[in-house]
């Protein structure tokens, strides 16, 4: 375990938060855009946890940090999939480009 | 000193009958409204006669002099630890007095209009309004505050322009409230300068301590205000003047009376209570509240006693030649308001010289009585023939014998007619002023006789002259109009009997008036040819009137005009502020100020039509603008921000 240097768990974060947010512009059905947000919280999640065991080993913060952002990541998948399925009823297609009506 | 706290009763029952008649009269309570209303100021009357009774004869007066005290007070807003405006209840003798007058006639006022505004589409409108009134006036008389004078000056204000515009129906009823509504607010504005100026100066807004404090020649306060001056005239002057400005407003004083005539659009019994008996005594009143410092200024004192005077006579000569009986009856008020003025201006603080004030309140009590029972009288008439105009009258005598009787008693009482009221109040103004200015006291002498002649013009015009025209329909009237008029005729006989000197003076020391014979046998005599005069040219229909009007020819008209008041009014208004102060002032407001926002607008519109488009309704869009704005703020803070 301590073989492995802090750069390398970031470059994996990173990748992870590049790919999620690659998704997020890519994509066009709304639950593969929700996945890739996934992706990113998680990046970060690694982040929290990597900075909290190299720096502060003696710490809790960082995983207390990621425990938040996991409940949190539950609530609005929850919220996101409701908005999604009313989608669906209303527009009988979860294409985010088939619902732009709210504009100017 | 006992406990007078339970007098603001007085004004809280007609300001709840008020609400209670604003709120749900029209819908629930309108065939009771008038009852109710009745009821609660009859509460109002009692406790009144009660409180005066009390004061009068039993704990008033402290080692012979009846005490000013106030009997209740609030502080409703401080602006600093000593000028605060407070809502108090302050007994001295005038404002106990006062109450006396105000709830009875208003009573009286209350009781009338059941049978004369019965059938009215919004009687219980009607009520709340005249409730309205009473309590604006109640608390105006109560006043122990300055400011709170103000106020309830601006209630009285607003419930008379309420009142005179009941008819809305009718434009003239509409212009007549707006006119009154505009001249007096215009008075006023000199009034509250005056306040400010005073209390500035007087560093206080209770009238207690500021008449305390502007009395003592050598307090800091008085120096200042008498040392200090503008444009050559004392400040204590321009205070003062401007709040007398502020009752001749209210009082229908020259050049500030072409309100009260069109004021007669009202319905009768409020002409009777505001506009002959309570409200336009006010700033008489006003300047007997403020009559301590009035008196330190001889100057102000000489204005006022001018004023007074020539309204009497100008109203007097105006009277005689109208033909409206309401008119004629509202420049009588106008001339016996500045009776009263003039015997406030050329009266002293104390002893023997304050017979001017004492003589003034007393005709202001005697006058509510007549004047309200003539123009009660006049709404009698005016009920049975359906017009104000005398020409439509005449003969009424065997039509309604309470009101001929009525009215009858109310001419004699105000052409001072021994031993009717008007009487012994006129003789004690009228010695003050033989006492202090023999100029004075001859234009008085020769009011008073013209105020007989145009009484009894009016008097035999309708109710002698011509047999009546036609059969009317109904008889007088209903019961609750005659029982006001009987009892007002009464008072209006007898009130002048009361020892009014012993209660009533300047400096709250019991006073022995007693009538000279000899004194009184000019004024007497006078009046009586006058009335001879009306009786000789009136009684029987004939061409003596116009005859007499035609030899004096341009006078008469310009006094049949109102010697061209409104005229002038309407010229210096319409040719001289509008076209040279409004015009301007509307055309910088539509332009350049409307300007300035439109332009503020338009420019706002244009740039948002400009960027809207970026808000496209795609969220991916937005998501790259949210990435893009933290990649932005992230190059910002690490590697530009030093």
């Amino acid at each position: 375990m301590q073989g492995i240097p802090l750069t390398h768990i970031l470059f994996v974060s990173t990748a992870l938060f590049l790919i999620g947010m690659y998704g997020l512009f890519t994509r066009r059905n709304l639950i593969t855009m929700l996945m890739s947000i996934e992706l990113m919280l998680n990046s970060v999640n690694i982040n929290f946890v990597a900075f909290n065991k190299y720096l502060y080993p003696d710490k809790l913060d960082g995983i207390f940090f990621s425990i938040f952002i996991i409940t949190i990541a539950a609530a609005e998948a929850a919220v996101a999939i409701a908005i999604i399925i009313n989608l669906y009823r209303t527009h009988t297609s979860i294409d985010v480009e088939d619902a732009t009506e709210m504009k100017y | 000193m006992s406990n007078y706290s339970y007098l603001y009763w007085i004004p809280l029952l007609p300001l709840a009958t008020f609400l209670v008649l604003g709120m749900f009269g029209r819908k629930y309570l309108s065939p009771i409204s008038g009852m109710l209303g009745t009821l609660s100021l009859a509460g109002s009357t009692l406790i009144s006669l009660f409180a005066a009774n009390q004061y009068f004869f039993v704990d008033g007066k402290m080692n012979g002099v009846y005490q000013k005290i106030t009997a209740f007070r609030f502080t409703w807003l401080t602006f600093s630890p000593n000028v605060s405006i407070d809502m108090s209840v302050i007994v001295d003798p005038i404002s106990v007095m006062m109450l006396v007058v105000v709830t009875f006639v208003s009573l009286m006022v209350h009781v009338f209009s059941l049978g004369y505004m019965k059938g009215e589409k919004r009687f219980a409108t009607y009520y709340a309004f005249l409730s309205l009134f009473t309590f604006s006036m109640l608390g105006l008389v109560l006043a122990g505050n300055i400011f709170q004078i103000y106020i309830f000056w601006e209630l009285v204000g607003v419930s008379s322009f309420l009142l005179i515009g009941f008819y809305f129906e009718k434009p003239s009823a509409v212009a007549a409230s707006k006119k009154a509504f505009i001249v007096t607010r215009f008075a006023d504005l000199g009034f509250l300068i005056g306040i400010l100026i005073l209390a500035f100066y007087g560093k206080t807004l209770d009238i207690g301590v500021l008449v305390e404090r502007l009395t003592s020649v050598q307090s800091p306060e008085y120096l200042g205000i008498a040392g200090a001056g503008f444009l050559g005239i004392s400040v204590l002057s321009w205070g003062l003047s401007l709040v007398f400005i502020g009752g001749a407003g209210k009082s229908a004083m020259f050049p500030l009376h072409i309100w009260l005539p069109d004021a007669m659009e009202g319905p009768t019994p409020v002409s009777a209570l505001i506009h002959a008996a309570t409200m336009v005594v006010a700033g008489v009143y006003l300047v007997a509240r403020l009559f301590p410092i009035f008196s330190m200024d001889v100057s102000v004192m000489h204005l006022i006693t001018y004023v007074g005077v020539f309204s009497a006579l100008f109203a007097a000569i105006i009277a005689c030649t109208q033909t409206d009986i309401k008119r004629v009856l509202a420049y009588s008020t106008m001339s016996q308001i500045g009776y009263m003025m003039f015997a406030l201006g050329i009266s002293h603080q104390t002893g023997e010289s304050g017979l001017g004030y004492m003589a003034s309140m007393f005709h202001l009590f005697t006058h509510a009585f007549f004047k309200s029972l003539l123009f009660l009288g006049a709404g009698a008439v005016i009920h049975l023939v359906h017009s104000n105009d005398m020409k439509d009258m005449g003969g009424l005598r065997k039509w309604m014998p309470i009101t001929h009787m009525a009215f009858l008693v109310g001419c004699l009482a105000i052409s001072g007619i021994p031993p009717f009221a008007g009487f012994f109040s006129k003789e004690e103004i009228l010695t003050a002023a033989f006492h202090n200015s023999p100029f004075v006291y001859g234009i008085a002498l020769f009011t008073a006789g013209l105020t007989a002649f145009y009484m009894f013009r009016l008097y035999f015009s309708i109710f002698w002259k011509k047999e009546a025209s036609h059969a009317y329909t109904h008889g007088e009237g209903t019961l609750t109009m005659k029982i006001p008029l009987v009892i007002l005729t009464i008072l209006a006989a007898g009130a002048g009997l009361l020892p009014f000197s012993r209660w009533v003076t300047a400096d709250g020391i019991s006073m022995e008036t007693h009538t000279d014979l000899l004194f009184s046998a000019i004024p007497v005599s006078f009046t009586a040819l006058a009335i001879l005069l009306a009786m000789y040219w009136y009684k029987n229909e004939n061409d003596k009137p116009a005859r007499f009007a035609s030899m004096a020819g341009g006078w008469y008209r310009a006094a049949h005009r109102k010697f061209y008041v409104d005229e002038i009014y309407l010229f210096v208004t319409g040719k001289i502020l509008f076209p040279l102060v409004g015009r301007p002032i509307a055309w910088f407001d539509k332009n350049i100020v409307d300007g300035c926002m439109n332009l503020l607008a338009t420019l706002t519109a244009r740039f948002s039509s400009l960027i809207k488009r970026w808000q496209s309704g795609s969220v991916q869009n937005y998501a790259l603008y949210f990435f893009g704005g933290i990649a932005a703020l992230a190059v910002l803070f690490i590697y530009l921000w030093k």
